[in-house]
């Protein structure tokens, strides 16, 4: 038992920190770090750089593109991205629905979307949840009905994150509607451009254009874009989730979060005095990094204990849970640092394409705005609730 | 990195597991309680005779030569025993202390006993104004002819009853710093007033009035004794740690097996979703109880460093707040049963709650990583 790295695990994390010093492109960290919001092309700009490198697909298995990192070596990767200001990849794609066409798809499936996902040809989006069903995903009701060599899609899907920029969705829908609940529901890839698709945009309450409504009417997809078996859609649907609730917890985000964190209440000041050497607030930082390590701790734990990255449902429920709590509560004393300096709702400065002068200091705009944005956090992916009745269930047996 | 234990430290849980087991029923802990010495001499023999009391003390002298790793695996398996030796300030601190800052003499003279379990140790580190802040005090040495004269009083000296030794801090009359001496508690001017502590080990005050002390029974440079002091609360802090995760550990069980048995409105009262996410909340703190429990095992011999420091205060922390929320869950889940002497849940409670008297509680800890907390030198250009 040691958990101090060893010597190379050290000359890795160099390695990587060189590579991000020479290749991540300045204007694209310098969002990241002010909380702007990024555009299209600025993800697939770094996904391309990393691709290049070899380091986009971390988590898959060697042979088809993956790195074959260790469970630390990814750890100081993500970490080390974090702290460079590097973009969170967007999941859909290369994290989530690449394992489960690794997992569960054809070898035709395999070579043709691993290489386009790889190449950010395509960008993927996810529908799983509609109106009526949320947290009980299960109770989804659009529906696939089976029509020579296609499947008929009908039905809604909802709060699907950058759908507006993906050109491909991956969907779970009812394949057999007199099936139990879980038991008749099919994963199902669908191409965006398909007729009887529409997107339409919903703003959350930072004012932010990053989830919408996805419309299917009598979209025809061809039977072969089925992964798995029919009527088994729920078995790739949960392997999904743990990977989803695995990269969750965020810990080099929120590490980078924590780093800024401190910069602003270095910099913000009341009566001369730095907000940082305000005991109390103080306080309430190192209260922070102390959890933060405490959550580290437990995710190289319970990382190191699987292989492959994705880990079992109950232990990716903790890290959901406490990983997202710590990411809120780090935006929430951002926000706090600024006192009445957070109230003007500065959007335009929160555009990837800002280029003016702030009204106050140039991380001024984003924390209110990012305190708000992250609520979702504790809502997706499985509420935290959610995880609380899967930790009871799976775990405690309750 | 790893986190796996290797066969030899998997073999030393076992063996202290299955000792604690079979001898350490809730129902022999209360006669042990109540018995004239308020522990089992029978129980530390065994310990001694399969060497768990050598573990912490190094090969030379005797010892197993363990490091913070090992020390961890005896603790929380005294932990989930309620075990009331006072294996944390004999074997770990006091032993901590003689290595790191007695002579070649001093330490061949009082390590081998101890590890072989025939001597007992324990500090007097705390006085009324002191709270674990061990150059907060004012029991001073006198110098006097071959050796010093020390007077004041010292609280809840845990063990104190039964140490062959105690090691007592004091000011020095003629200097600065505080010191540590070796103090035979049968010397002409101590006395002590032994009680139960309200989680259940044995503790005295100790009155010492003019006490003689022999010039060898300085332990380390005259006012120098601070730097140990902390550095050895730090092993301390990394050792308790692990005995709150296994009282956590076995409230936590106790706990849930209540929830799948007892019936109210019909059904097992587990089966209520406001108590399954509070035992949901409490298995995640338990969860990070564990890591921070591990990161001290594994940084608490390491050299002494801001580093180290800032790891020890938080895993307290961590390990403070998570043992007195478990208490208080458990206590709370269990309804009144949970209040009674007659069943084991309570002792914990109160275990898990005290232990954070000593060594610092989480606000002491907080203050610690506080004032250690790291600030980026340099802010960024644009914040600057």
């Amino acid at each position: 038992m040691d958990i101090h790295f060893t010597p190379e695990e050290l000359t890795f994390r160099s390695e990587v920190r060189a590579f991000l010093e020479q290749n991540l492109p300045t204007d694209i960290a310098e969002k990241v770090r002010l909380g702007r919001r990024l555009a299209k092309e600025d993800h697939q700009r770094w996904q391309r750089i990393l691709n290049q490198k070899g380091w986009y697909a971390v988590n898959w298995p060697e042979e088809y593109g993956g790195t074959g990192w260790s469970v630390v070596q990814k750890h100081i990767f993500d970490e080390e991205c974090a702290a460079a200001g590097a973009p969170r990849l967007v999941a859909f794609g290369v994290n989530m629905v690449a394992p489960v066409i690794i997992k569960f798809g054809t070898q035709a499936q395999k070579d043709f979307y691993l290489p386009r996902i790889l190449r950010s040809e395509d960008w993927w989006c996810q529908g799983y949840s509609e109106p009526g069903a949320g947290s009980d995903l299960a109770s989804l009701k659009t529906r696939a009905e089976r029509d020579g060599d296609h499947y008929l899609v009908n039905g809604q899907k909802t709060w699907t994150t950058l759908g507006q920029h993906a050109n491909r969705i991956f969907c779970l829908v009812r394949t057999d509607p007199s099936a139990k609940k879980q038991e008749g529901i099919s994963f199902l890839l669908i191409d965006m451009d398909t007729p009887g698709i529409t997107v339409r945009p919903i703003i959350t309450l930072d004012g932010e254009h990053e989830v919408n409504e996805v419309f299917f009417d009598n979209v025809r997809v061809p039977v072969e874009n089925l992964v798995g078996e029919e009527n088994k859609g729920w078995t790739c649907a949960k392997y999904l989730l743990t990977h989803e609730r695995t990269g969750q917890a965020g810990i080099g985000q929120s590490k980078a979060a924590l780093a800024h964190l401190k910069q602003i209440a270095r910099a913000e000041t009341v009566a001369g005095q730095p907000r940082i050497d305000d005991p109390l607030f103080r306080a309430r930082i190192a209260e922070l990094e102390m959890r933060l390590m405490a959550v580290e701790m437990s995710t190289l734990r319970i990382l190191a204990a699987t292989r492959d990255g994705g880990v079992p449902g109950a232990e990716s429920s903790l890290l959901k849970i406490q990983g997202s709590e710590i990411r809120q509560a780090i935006t929430d004393l951002m926000r706090k640092a600024l006192g009445p300096n957070a109230l003007p709702f500065l959007e335009p400065e929160l555009e990837p394409d800002f280029h003016g002068e702030p009204l106050y200091q140039d991380y001024g705009a984003s924390p209110a705005s990012q305190y708000f944005n992250l609520r979702k956090l504790s809502i997706y992916g499985g509420s935290n609730e959610i995880q609380k009745n899967i930790i009871a269930k799976l775990v405690l047996e309750l | 990195m790893n986190f796996e234990l290797n066969e030899e430290q998997q073999m030393l849980a076992d063996t202290v597991e299955r000792l604690v087991r079979n001898t350490y029923s809730f129902e022999q802990r209360e006669v042990f309680y109540q018995s004239s010495r308020g522990y089992s001499p029978e129980f530390w023999r065994q310990l001694s005779e399969l060497g768990i009391t050598s573990v912490p003390i190094a090969a030379e002298y005797e010892g197993f030569g363990g490091t913070g790793v090992e020390n961890m695996l005896v603790m929380k398996e005294l932990g989930r025993g309620l075990c009331l030796e006072p294996y944390l300030h004999s074997q770990i601190y006091a032993v901590g202390l003689v290595e790191q800052l007695g002579s070649a003499e001093q330490r061949q003279s009082i390590l081998p006993a101890v590890a072989a379990g025939e001597r007992l140790l324990t500090v007097a580190d705390e006085e009324a104004g002191s709270h674990y802040h061990p150059e907060a005090i004012e029991c001073q040495a006198v110098p006097c002819e071959r050796g010093w004269r020390l007077s004041g009083r010292k609280r809840v000296v845990i063990g104190g009853e039964l140490a062959h030794t105690i090691l007592v801090t004091a000011r020095m009359s003629d200097g600065e710093g505080v010191s540590l001496f070796l103090l035979d508690p049968a010397a002409e001017g101590v006395s002590r007033t032994s009680y139960p502590c309200i989680d259940g080990p044995r503790a005295c005050d100790l009155a010492l009035a003019d006490v003689y002390v022999e010039a060898d029974s300085l332990l380390g440079p005259a006012g120098k004794a601070a730097p140990a002091l902390a550095y050895q609360r730090g092993r301390a802090v990394a050792a308790q740690c692990a005995e709150a995760v296994g009282s956590m550990e076995e409230a936590f069980r106790l706990t849930l097996d209540y929830l799948k048995t007892r019936q109210q409105f019909g059904s097992p009262i587990g089966r209520f979703q406001a108590l399954q996410h509070r035992m949901a909340e409490m298995r995640g703190e338990l969860e990070l109880a564990r890591s921070m429990t591990i990161l001290a095992a594994c940084v608490a011999d390491d050299p002494d460093s801001e580093s180290r420091s800032r790891r020890l205060a938080a895993a307290k922390f961590t390990v403070a707040r998570a043992s007195q929320l478990i208490a208080e869950q458990s206590v709370q889940l269990h309804g009144g049963i949970g209040m009674t002497w007659e069943y084991s849940l309570a002792h914990h409670a109160k275990r898990l709650v005290m232990l954070t008297h000593q060594f610092g509680d989480d606000d002491f800890h907080l203050g610690q990583y506080s004032a250690l907390l790291e600030i980026p030198r340099q802010a960024s250009q644009q914040v600057a």
